[in-house]
Parts: structure tokens; C-alpha cells; sequence
């Protein structure tokens, strides 16, 4: 093992999967010769040459199309979509092309796509560079959607979407690519649907996504510290969702939290909620608390935009308000 | 151009593109073909023509109104009328309608309901190929109102821009909808868009099945040799209206009645062209006519006769 950032991770995924498959390729802007705005592809383009690694024109609709079409033709695309902020550009194509394809047309074609993304707020990217929307595509049938938080899930998972013969998004976090992890030596994959366990406890399960698995984490250690023993559970992949580690993780504690950044409203938190309330009711002594961005656009000023998404504190206080 | 036989079956293709969407109208009628079906009667020179220069392995993508597309690249009249039928023995077993209809198989990849959704696409098929260093070429029909789309400047930016093996043909039928070309083009020739990117852009009549395969040879030709686009824009004229859901009154009947004369009606001139050149008797002609008209009734028939799917169906196949 080696610890490791995760944006550097990212890259070695890309960099074994390139290595392992000549069907792989790059996509996106800034990608090729600066990089990558996070810096995932640097040097990629030495390493392997043209049309291995393509800086595209400010066109993200016809970047989705043309990587659906390779897709189809027998490549492997991945395409770095700079913000998600700008995937509502790519969403005719996402929902109207590469999710129904392969259903509609019978089989007779498959989309082995990768659409990798960044989203979040805290910044100070402001309203058009900060969001999560990740629901979206949730929403849509078709569509596998992968939200890693820590360095070995990144590149276990995005290796894993990259062999994936489906359209999957890949939802990075701006604030995480400076994260550090433990990631092992040796080649892996992680498999696409498992949640992970990120941190066992007894009373109360706190389900968070993305860079708020890492407020959970700090929140349960203040938690514990009151003698109120949390397990955070990180689903990893929201499509398709493990509602099995979610339900043992339920009949366990019997109180839950469920955080995004997402907005609350329409947020898959809601998803995540009514599905326990269906299916594992039983096993619930409270009301399931939801925590996620707060209504509004996301604000520039810093003494705004940290009110905008929710954080260890919030996390804390739903914690005791579902135990109460 | 071609040898006497496949001229003879251009000409049974375009017969059988437009009987067999009056064989689905009466089956809508009769509630046989369901939902909005968009027939392309009037434009068969486009869709025959410019399929007939391509191969098996070169692939198509189509639009809402394909029937001629479909037919031009050589698919089973059967399955698709089956597939229009929401049939189990379907093209796409019943699950595409005739919107999006796809044949691996002959190249049609296929089908596309959303104006200008399936462009993008096509030029991924024509960069896939010139990454294979392929000479496969992927031709994409789209109609005027497309072209309105941002999505067609962008897919031609980068289409011109990588020299992809691309052919994108307009047909341009004089209405986006119910919105005749001189209310929703800036251009009076959608050609002339090809200058924004540096690439070739031609107009020609897309009721002359002569030209249609000319033009389209050229542009083939030119992606075949790996020096990118070529914009095809073809002029022809939509005589049933959008959809079949169309109310009509906004085409005027002279304007209807000068686009089917038989100078100007594509089947009747290829006819007459056939004769002239002496490649068939005009006994022939009718005769071919017989045969396509017999295997359209055949197709509507068989549709007919077909299975529904079985619904265990309904959720195969989401995802690979």
C-alpha cells in the first residue's frame, strides 16, 4: 500500500486501463496538451500519443454524441467533463441517446462510455461551477452513476467503469483530488454496486456521498467521543444502489442520516429515504433525517457558501435529533 | 454508375419506401401502427440514392422520418413493417417503433426521433473508423430544421476539424415541422454552411435519384481517402405532411401539386430515366413496380401475422 492523492490515482487508472486496452481513449477540454483543469491527464498525451488523448472544442453536446458514437463503433471513451455544472449541455444526448440505445435498438448495440465529472461547491467556483446533480441521472434507466470519496475507490472504480460495457457516470469532487488515501501497489478493480462500510457503529447509520463522507467521518469521531457509536456507510455507486450493505447497515443501528451536497429538494438522498422507508421500516425507532444543500443557488461570498452545504456540525446535530 | 440490375433495384427500393408507407398508413387507420408515423413520400431519391453507394460495413444514421433510409440500405421489409407493428419478429423486437429502427447487420445505426440527435453520434463513427485507419465511411441524414440545431454546428466543427469519414446529407424537404425553410433558415442554401467549417457543401436535386448518387459518391469517395466531410444538402419536398398526426393546411395544394408532377416526382423520373437509357422496357418498370408493391403486402402481412413480445422482456436488456 501507498498513500496517495486522489487525483493521482485517477490518472494511474486511466494510465493501466490506456496500457491494458488500445480501444481506450481520451476525451475533453484541456485534457491533452495542458492536461487537465484537475490535472488527471498530464502528460497522457506523450505517453500515448494521437488520438489517444484529444483536446475537444468548447462543444460538450457534440463531445457526448461523437463519444456515444465511438462507443458504438468499438472504442472505449472517456470523457472528461470539466464541471458538472455544464452536463446539462450533454443531457440530450445522455437521456435521449446513450441510456435507451442499447434497449431500443435490442442488444444490438453497446455503449461502453465513461463520462468522468466534477462536482461540489466550497470552492468559490460560484453558482455555475459548484453544483451536484448527481439525480439527474439517477433518474434516468440506462445510465450507471459512480460517486467515489476516497482514493482507493476512485481508481478501483473508475477502472471498473472504463471495462463497464454501459454509459456510466463518474462523478469526481473538486475538493477531494487533494485527498490523500492508502491505495495498494498491485492492480485491482472494484466492483461497480457495492457500497462500503467506511466506518462501523452500533446506534445510528449516516449515509453520505462524495466529499461528505468525509464530514460524516469527522462527525462520527465527535460522536464517539459523546459515547454515540456511528457507522457511515458510503454507497459509492448511486446506480445501482446496494441496498443490501444499506439494510444490514439499518437493521443494525435503526436510526438514520442520510447527506449529500446535492440539493435536498429532489436530491437521490430522498431516493436513499424513501426506499428504507419502503422496504425496511421495520427496522426504523425514528424518522430518517436528510441533510443536503440548502435551496438556493450556490453563493460566491465566503461567508455565504459555507452555509449552503451541510457539514460535520449539521451532520452531529441530525445525529442526536434522529436519537432523541 | 451501377450495373443494369442494381439500377433495377434502386428503382424496386424506391417503389417499395413509398407503397409500403401507404401500406402503414392504412394499418394506422386501422390501428395496426400505432403512435406519430412520419412518412418521407416524395423523397425516395435521397434515401435509395445515397445508400446505394455504401457498403454493408459503412454505417447510417437516420432521422424520425427513415423508411427510404432503411430500405435504401437494403434492411428486410419484413421486419422492419413488424417493428412498425410493435412485433416480437421487429427489427428491434418491437421495443423501437418506426422511429428507431437499427439493423447492425446492414449498417443502420439507426433510427433517431430527436432532430439532429443522432449527428454527434455519426461523427463518432466516422472518428472511430479514422482511428482504425479505416476507410468505412459513416453517413448521417438529417432534414433542414436540423441544421438549426447547435448540435450540427458542432458536430460539423469537429467533423471538419479531424477530417472524420463522415458524409452528412440534408435532406432538405422545405419544412422544419410545420415551418416552411424561408421562416426558420437564415440561408436559401443549407449548403452554404459548409463555409463556416471549410468543407465542401454541394446542393443538388434531391428528386433526381441520378444526382443524389453522384453527389453522394464524391463525398463518399473523399471520407474514403481520409480527407474528411463533405455537406450534401439534397432539395426534395415532404407531400404527406410531419406526421401522421399532422392536421395539415399550412402546405399550400399548388405547392403540393408542383412537387408531384411526374417531372418532378423521383420515382416516376427515375422511370422514365430507366427507359431513356434504355435499361428497361416500360413494361419493365411496371413489372418492378408489381414486384416491390407484392413485397410490401408480404411485409404487411407478415407484420400482421407476428407475436407480440412476450412481456418478460420489459425489463431485459437496460443494461449489457
Amino acid at each position: 500500500m501507498s498513500k496517495k492523492f486522489y487525483k493521482d490515482v485517477l490518472r494511474e487508472a486511466l494510465i493501466e486501463e490506456m496500457e491494458r486496452d488500445p480501444n481506450v481513449f481520451l476525451l475533453g477540454e484541456d485534457i491533452e496538451v495542458y492536461g487537465g483543469a484537475f490535472r488527471v491527464t498530464e502528460n497522457l498525451d506523450k505517453m500515448f500519443g494521437p488520438w489517444r488523448v484529444m483536446d475537444t472544442p468548447i462543444s460538450e453536446g457534440a463531445q457526448t454524441g461523437i463519444a456515444i458514437g465511438a462507443a458504438i463503433a468499438g472504442k472505449r471513451p472517456v470523457l472528461e467533463m470539466m464541471y458538472m455544472d455544464w452536463i446539462g449541455l450533454t443531457i440530450d444526448q445522455m437521456v435521449n441517446q446513450a441510456s435507451l440505445l442499447h434497449y431500443v435498438y435490442d442488444g444490438q448495440v453497446t455503449l461502453p462510455f465513461v463520462m468522468r465529472t466534477q462536482g461540489g461547491a466550497r470552492a468559490s467556483a460560484s453558482a455555475q461551477h459548484s453544483k451536484s446533480l448527481e439525480a439527474w441521472f439517477c433518474h434516468i434507466p440506462g445510465i450507471k452513476v459512480i460517486s467515489p470519496s476516497t482514493p482507493y475507490d476512485a481508481k478501483g472504480l473508475l477502472k471498473a467503469a472504463i471495462r463497464d460495457n454501459n454509459p456510466v457516470l463518474f462523478i469526481e469532487h473538486k475538493l477531494l483530488y487533494g485527498t490523500r488515501g492508502e491505495v495498494p501497489d498491485e492492480e485491482y478493480v472494484l466492483p461497480i454496486g457495492k457500497a462500503d462500510v467506511k466506518r462501523e457503529g452500533t446506534d445510528c447509520t449516516v449515509i453520505a456521498t462524495s466529499a461528505m463522507v468525509l464530514e460524516a467521518l469527522e462527525a462520527a469521531e465527535a460522536l464517539a467521543e459523546e459515547g454515540i457509536s456511528v457507522e457511515v456507510v458510503d454507497p459509492r455507486t448511486l446506480v445501482p444502489l446496494d441496498k443490501e450493505t444499506i439494510r444490514e447497515s439499518v437493521e443494525k443501528t435503526n436510526h438514520v442520516v442520510i447527506v449529500h451536497e446535492a440539493w435536498k429538494t429532489g436530491g437521490f438522498g430522498g431516493e436513499i429515504a424513501a426506499t428504507i422507508a419502503e422496504e425496511m421500516f421495520d427496522s426504523l425507532d425514528a424518522p430518517i433525517v436528510r441533510l443536503g444543500a440548502k435551496d438556493c443557488p450556490i453563493p460566491y461570498s465566503p461567508a455565504l457558501e459555507p452555509l449552503t452545504v451541510p457539514n460535520k456540525d449539521d451532520i452531529i446535530a441530525a445525529v442526536k435529533k434522529t436519537l432523541e | 454508375m451501377f450495373d443494369d440490375e442494381k439500377m433495377k433495384l434502386l428503382y424496386k427500393r424506391m417503389v417499395m419506401a413509398r407503397q409500403v408507407e401507404y401500406g402503414i398508413r392504412e394499418q394506422h387507420k386501422a390501428g395496426k401502427v400505432r403512435g406519430p408515423v412520419h412518412m418521407c413520400v416524395g423523397q425516395e431519391a435521397t434515401g435509395v440514392g445515397a445508400c446505394a453507394v455504401l457498403n454493408d460495413d459503412d454505417w447510417v444514421t437516420s432521422t424520425h422520418r427513415g423508411h427510404a433510409h432503411f430500405v435504401g440500405k437494403g434492411l428486410d421489409l419484413n421486419k422492419m413493417v413488424a417493428e412498425m407493428m410493435g412485433k416480437a419478429t421487429g427489427y428491434c423486437g418491437g421495443k423501437a417503433s418506426h422511429m428507431l429502427i437499427a439493423s447492425r447487420e446492414k449498417g443502420m445505426l439507426g433510427g433517431c426521433g430527436i432532430v439532429c440527435g443522432a449527428l454527434g453520434i455519426g461523427v463518432g463513427y466516422g472518428l472511430a473508423f479514422k482511428m482504425d485507419g479505416s476507410n468505412r465511411v459513416a453517413l448521417s441524414f438529417i432534414g433542414d430544421g436540423a441544421t438549426n440545431e447547435g448540435m450540427f454546428h458542432e458536430a460539423l466543427n469537429m467533423a471538419a476539424l479531424w477530417k472524420t469519414n463522415n458524409v452528412i446529407f440534408v435532406e432538405h424537404n422545405m419544412y422544419g415541422l410545420t415551418v416552411r425553410a424561408d421562416r426558420h433558415l437564415s440561408v436559401e442554401n443549407i449548403s452554404d454552411r459548409a463555409v463556416a467549417y471549410g468543407i465542401p457543401g454541394v446542393t443538388i436535386d434531391g428528386n433526381d435519384i441520378i444526382a443524389v448518387i453522384e453527389a453522394t459518391q464524391e463525398a463518399v469517395d473523399r471520407a474514403r481517402r481520409g480527407e474528411g466531410p463533405t455537406l450534401i444538402e439534397a432539395k426534395t419536398y415532404r407531400v404527406l405532411g410531419f406526421s401522421t398526426g399532422d392536421k395539415g393546411g399550412y402546405q399550400p395544394q399548388e405547392e403540393i401539386d408542383a412537387w408531384t408532377t411526374p417531372e418532378k416526382d423521383p420515382i416516376a423520373r427515375y422511370g422514365k430515366y430507366l427507359v431513356d437509357k434504355g435499361i428497361c422496357t416500360a413494361e419493365e418498370v411496371d413489372a418492378l413496380h408489381a414486384e416491390a408493391q407484392a413485397a410490401v403486402d408480404a411485409a404487411i402481412q407478415f407484420g400482421l401475422d407476428s407475436p407480440y413480445p412476450d412481456p418478460s422482456v420489459l425489463m431485459e436488456g437496460i443494461f449489457a
